[in-house]
């Protein structure tokens, strides 16, 4: 294996480890999502037939919410230990370590929430013959999610109060995926064909995925500075 | 134009210019909205009409604006320019605020017309609340970190990355089936206005566009001169 190919694969071990063991991992972020759908049919007083419109929209905006939550030591844990330093004159190039993080924070939060997005689902009254595809729409969403938070926490590196920036920064970010998910959940609830909604979700994860490390790894360099 | 990029001729350049700008924004704000007031009616729309005179400047100004800003965006992050980086921050307060003008308008224009205040769903209204969004994104972001220079570089990559909303909010009208109004000015076959129209509203865009310049300008020779008087004050402690 070539040096490139062994740094990525060690990289990409650390990163898993640390966004799956670290500070409750995908429990964290699927507990928090559980208490977020419990809360709403609280709120809602009970009446099923009220919540079953918004089921869809309020499932995807708990995603959302969710997927925000480890992101703010995503580059800082790193960042204050030097980690980060070593990294960057490292064999690998910043924008392929930003990619491992993303990646890494999709699978320890994006895809545990996606498989815990179907429960969720239920319990806000969507129809069970829609659970597949709410988790496929919710792992897809979850990688743009991942892509975009993680460029959200490089911005806001270095800032005070970086969770609620994270939060600003990325939020008119998070509403493409919002849009389409629910979308997507809504079109198929009443019918239609989900097809174009989800080709849209999956559009913008690619979009996330191809531009979020060229402008993450130069938001790193200007933390690092 | 890239000589302006020297601080030093750029102040002595844009010294005339702005008052002058402010003079220009004056005089066409006034004639714009003489204009915009003995306009005829609207045969459908009646008296409300008004209000585009107000918004589609307003909406327009927004947009050029966030396009000033990710530009400056660009040429402060690429070629490390001081001058860019204040050119940028100078844009977004002026651009969010022709914004919010643009949404509060547009809702006080679709009460009347589509029966609503607001349209959620509607892909023109959605997105140019993202585009305010962007706006307060970006000045909260650079409000929020200590370092200036690190600051203005974070918030030159999330100005860049808010330009594709810019053809999103252009095509919005034509890409997806919205209540909001298509393309009247910039369209294939030119303006669908008629002169009776198009005349007042022209000149509430120069006006408006005037404004914003005349605004730009100003708050960028602030910047600059901000930036002085903290160097002469480090100076001056250095000194003492």
């Amino acid at each position: 294996m070539s040096p490139l190919r062994t740094a990525l694969t060690v990289l990409f071990r650390r990163e898993l480890s640390l966004a799956w063991g670290g500070g409750g991992g995908p429990l964290l972020a699927c507990g928090f999502f559980a208490c977020l759908t419990v809360l709403v049919p609280l709120a809602a007083g009970g009446d099923p037939a009220g919540l079953k419109p918004v089921a869809s929209a309020i499932g995807w905006v708990a995603l959302a919410l969710a997927s925000m939550l480890s992101l703010e030591r995503l580059f800082e844990r790193d960042l204050d230990d030097g980690a980060l330093d070593l990294l960057a004159t490292g064999p690998l190039p910043l924008e392929a370590v930003f990619a491992v993080k993303a990646v890494s924070q999709w699978l320890a939060t994006g895809l545990p929430l996606a498989l815990t997005a179907p429960v969720a689902a239920l319990t806000l009254g969507l129809s069970p013959d829609l659970l597949p595809l709410t988790a496929l729409a919710a792992a897809i969403g979850g990688l743009g999610f991942a892509f975009t938070g993680a460029l959200g926490a490089a911005l806001a590196l270095g800032a005070r109060r970086g969770g609620l920036l994270i939060a600003i920064v990325v939020l008119p970010l998070f509403i493409p995926p919002v849009v389409f998910g629910a979308g997507a959940l809504e079109r198929a609830a009443n019918g239609m064909d989900p097809i174009p909604a989800l080709a849209l979700l999956t559009a913008y994860a690619l979009f996330a995925l191809s531009l979020g490390p060229f402008a993450g790894a130069a938001a790193i360099r200007n933390a690092q500075s | 134009m890239f000589g302006l990029a020297n601080p030093e001729r750029f102040m002595r350049f844009t010294r005339p210019v702005t008052p002058g700008l402010w003079a220009l924004a004056a005089v066409l704000l006034a004639v714009g909205t003489w204009l915009s007031f003995t306009a005829p009616e609207d045969y459908q729309q009646g008296d409300t009409v008004r209000i585009m005179f107000v918004h589609v400047p307003a909406a327009t100004l927004g947009l050029m604006a966030y396009a000033a800003l990710g530009i400056s965006s660009f040429f402060a992050l690429v070629f490390r320019h001081p001058l860019a980086d204040a050119a940028a921050r100078a844009a977004a307060v002026p651009g969010a605020a022709f914004t919010a003008l643009a949404l509060v308008t547009g809702s006080l224009w679709g009460k009347p017309m589509w029966g609503a205040w607001w349209a959620w769903g509607d892909a023109r209204l959605m997105s140019v609340l993202i585009l305010f969004l962007f706006y307060l994104g970006y000045i909260a972001l650079r409000a929020s970190i200590d370092d200036e220079a690190r600051a203005g570089r974070a918030a030159a990559v999330l100005g860049l990355v808010g330009l594709i909303n810019l053809p999103i909010v252009k095509f919005s009208v034509d890409w997806w089936n919205t209540l909001h109004q298509p393309a009247s000015l910039l369209r294939m076959g030119g303006p669908s206005l008629s002169e009776v129209f198009l005349i007042p509203l022209l000149t509430m865009m120069a006006a408006y566009a005037a404004l914003f310049g005349a605004l730009w300008l100003t708050a960028i020779r602030t910047e600059i001169t901000r930036r002085r008087v903290l160097t002469l004050r480090a100076r001056a402690a250095m000194e003492a």
